[in-house]
């Protein structure tokens, strides 16, 4: 969750304990939920008819601190306590280590509104599952600050990943990656043959890592590009999302839908090596047919509810600073939580209007 | 392997002159009190003591008795001057400072007196250092006048149970409260940093405590900069001691057994923090 955003948001709920964060653009969003027989108990406090469960924001950092040292909690950690404790204000962790020793932290959290982002698996057009190992062996091919990536699917079910280049960039001095996996690799491959979809490669290795430690299969979800890309990990007692925003297809912002921007590059026939020089060809080409769009800005104020705490607008202005790689990236939808009696969110929260930007 | 210094041109006794056959014994110790770049060095016959102080709150003395010498001779009660510690051990560490088994440097230091420089002789494989290091006139030490009668609390631990602790504690914090009590929360250290406060309880009963003397609930604050070096000897002992006196001044005591098995002492000593901050317990 530190890969995505500074804040850790937690929210405690009858089905367990979510933990969630959005990154400053607010093109990634994750949660992990906590089931509550992961834990050795679990209270959630009681919600009033009037009152919600109580949530609370901290700062990633500080919440990060107490688990420091992996190895040595592993070592001297018996138990870990969570309190919330509103009206002292305190979030309060409390480690059983060996010894009898208690370490107990209180830390300072905000009150916040329901993150949530807008999403559902069942309307995504393609789906693939594969083994964590699978992917990870895949992206350690490119560079690790590499932002964006696209992933493929080509005839005869193989899938693709390749390196995000932008229009910009000049062919000659740009290095493009790509590689091709059989279908045979996934434990399931549900898609859209011909369809292609850009992310953001940082905010997933994080979720990568985490599959791959914990040895679960990770699951994939996506649409036509700039919809949200979903990842999910599945267990009895956890359940993991992580939606990122996708680039959309450039051609189809400042022309007709239809038109299909970029260029379907042709997978690699078993006789690669042959083929290997048409297909550079192809590439080269192909980027320099499609015409560069005016890339969307985001605002500096993402709409959001209007009952959110002004501490997150100050969050919002320094957010902006780090934001360059996802530049391109539409906002995900965020919903509000419709609580009766308040107002609800303007349905024109849509994706975001794109600026046009006086481009050469 | 020792070896003899040459006399002293006059054909006077050096005013301190001592061998050791693992210098290492004498700058582990010393790297244990380094926090500033001066120290005082008191020599008598009982042994070596090397004091830092910092900010008129805090000093540290490393005690290296004349038994962990070859030889330690001191002609007059005490002999006593002012050094750079930085310098001194980097001389004493000129071979490297990884130890590698079964090899260890020689060291021979001769001191003739007021005004003299220190003469270190480094010795391993048979390759000879001459180090000359100026001495300065020695400054006032600070007196905290703490003594075993006056201590009010007074505990032992085992350091192991504190090593990470120390090396963890939240340095955003300004001060390090520690709490002494004969009921709960028996012993427990406080910081009060950015991200919230944090609390380490040690109950009474502990396995890691070895004595638990406990009179009075005291409460006291030291500024977390001064009392961070004390990590350095509490990562080197075995047991350290903690006492606080009527006003609130620690003593921090640690048992270090070198590589030999000998036991020397480290010790620090801290004023409480005046200033007390606004912070919530």
């Amino acid at each position: 969750l530190s890969r995505i955003g500074d804040e850790l948001y937690l929210e405690p709920t009858e089905s367990g304990l979510s933990l969630r964060a959005v990154n400053s653009s607010r093109s990634g969003f994750a949660s992990f939920l906590f089931a509550p027989l992961f834990f050795q108990l679990y209270e959630p406090g009681s919600a009033g008819p009037e009152t919600e469960l109580f949530r609370c924001k901290v700062h990633m950092k500080s919440f990060l601190g107490i688990f420091r040292s992996l190895p040595s909690l592993e070592k001297s950690v018996g138990k870990c306590l969570i309190l919330l404790k509103p009206r002292a204000s305190r979030l309060v962790l409390q480690l059983h280590c060996k010894y009898g020793v208690t370490k107990t932290h209180n830390l300072a959290f905000q009150e916040c509104e329901r993150l949530q982002a807008v999403f559902d698996t069942q309307s995504c057009a393609s789906h693939l599952c594969a083994p964590a190992r699978l992917l990870a062996d895949a992206v350690v091919h490119f560079p690790p600050m590499l932002a964006e990536v696209t992933l493929g699917t080509g005839p005869g079910g193989k899938i693709s990943l390749r390196n995000y280049v932008e229009d910009e960039a000049e062919p000659s001095k740009t290095m493009v990656t790509e590689l091709w996996l059989a279908e045979d690799e996934f434990q399931s491959v549900a898609v859209t043959p011909g369809s292609h979809i850009t992310f953001c490669l940082k905010e997933f290795r994080g979720l990568l890592s985490f599959a791959e430690a914990s040895n679960l299969p990770l699951t994939i979800h996506f649409d036509e590009p700039g919809r949200p890309m979903i990842f999910t990990l599945d267990d009895t007692v956890l359940e993991v999302h992580l939606v990122l925003a996708t680039l959309s297809d450039l051609q189809s912002n400042s022309q007709s839908p239809s038109t299909n921007g970029v260029s379907h590059l042709p997978a690699p026939s078993d006789d690669f090596a042959d083929d290997l020089e048409s297909y550079m060809v192809a590439m080269e080409t192909g980027e320099g047919d499609s015409e560069r769009a005016p890339s969307p800005t985001f605002p500096l104020h993402t709409p959001w509810p209007a009952q959110r705490e002004p501490e997150e607008e100050k969050e919002e202005e320094g957010a902006v600073p780090g934001t360059p790689p996802h530049k391109k990236f539409r906002s995900l939808f965020f919903g509000s939580v419709m609580t009766p009696g308040r107002p609800g969110v303007a349905t024109t929260q849509e994706v975001l209007a794109e600026d046009s930007e006086g481009e050469s | 392997m020792p070896f003899s210094a040459p006399p002293p041109a006059s054909g006077e006794r050096y005013a301190l002159s001592a061998s050791l056959d693992n210098a290492r014994h004498l700058s582990s110790l010393l790297r244990a009190v380094h926090f500033q770049d001066h120290a005082t060095c008191l020599a008598t016959a009982s042994g070596l003591r090397v004091t830092v102080e910092d900010a008129k709150c805090i000093q540290a003395n490393a005690f290296i008795q004349a038994e962990i010498f070859q030889e330690f001779s001191v002609q007059e009660e005490s002999v006593m001057f002012r050094i750079s510690l930085s310098v001194l051990l980097d001389c004493l560490t000129i071979f490297g400072t990884s130890s590698l088994p079964g090899t260890s440097t020689a060291l021979r230091m001769c001191y003739h007196g007021y005004g003299y420089p220190l003469m270190l002789f480094l010795e391993e494989g048979g390759v000879v250092t001459v180090c000359k290091i100026n001495t300065q006139e020695p400054d006032e030490l600070l007196d905290f006048d703490f003594c075993s009668t006056k201590v009010v609390n007074k505990i032992i631990l085992q350091s192991e149970g504190l090593r990470e602790a120390f090396a963890e504690l939240d340095m955003t914090s300004e001060v390090l409260q520690i709490t002494m009590s004969p009921d709960k929360p028996y012993f427990r250290l406080s910081t009060f940093g950015n991200a919230g406060s944090a609390h380490l309880d040690y109950p009474r009963d502990s396995d890691l405590m070895e004595a638990f003397h406990c009179s009075q609930t005291q409460t006291n604050r030291y500024k977390i900069s001064l009392l961070k070096p004390s990590t350095k000897a509490l990562a080197l002992s075995c047991k350290v001691s903690i006492r606080t006196d009527a006003q609130g001044f620690l003593s921090l005591q640690y048992m270090i057994r070198n590589e030999d098995g000998q036991i020397c002492f480290v010790e620090y000593y801290c004023c409480p923090d005046e200033n007390i901050t606004e912070a919530e317990l």
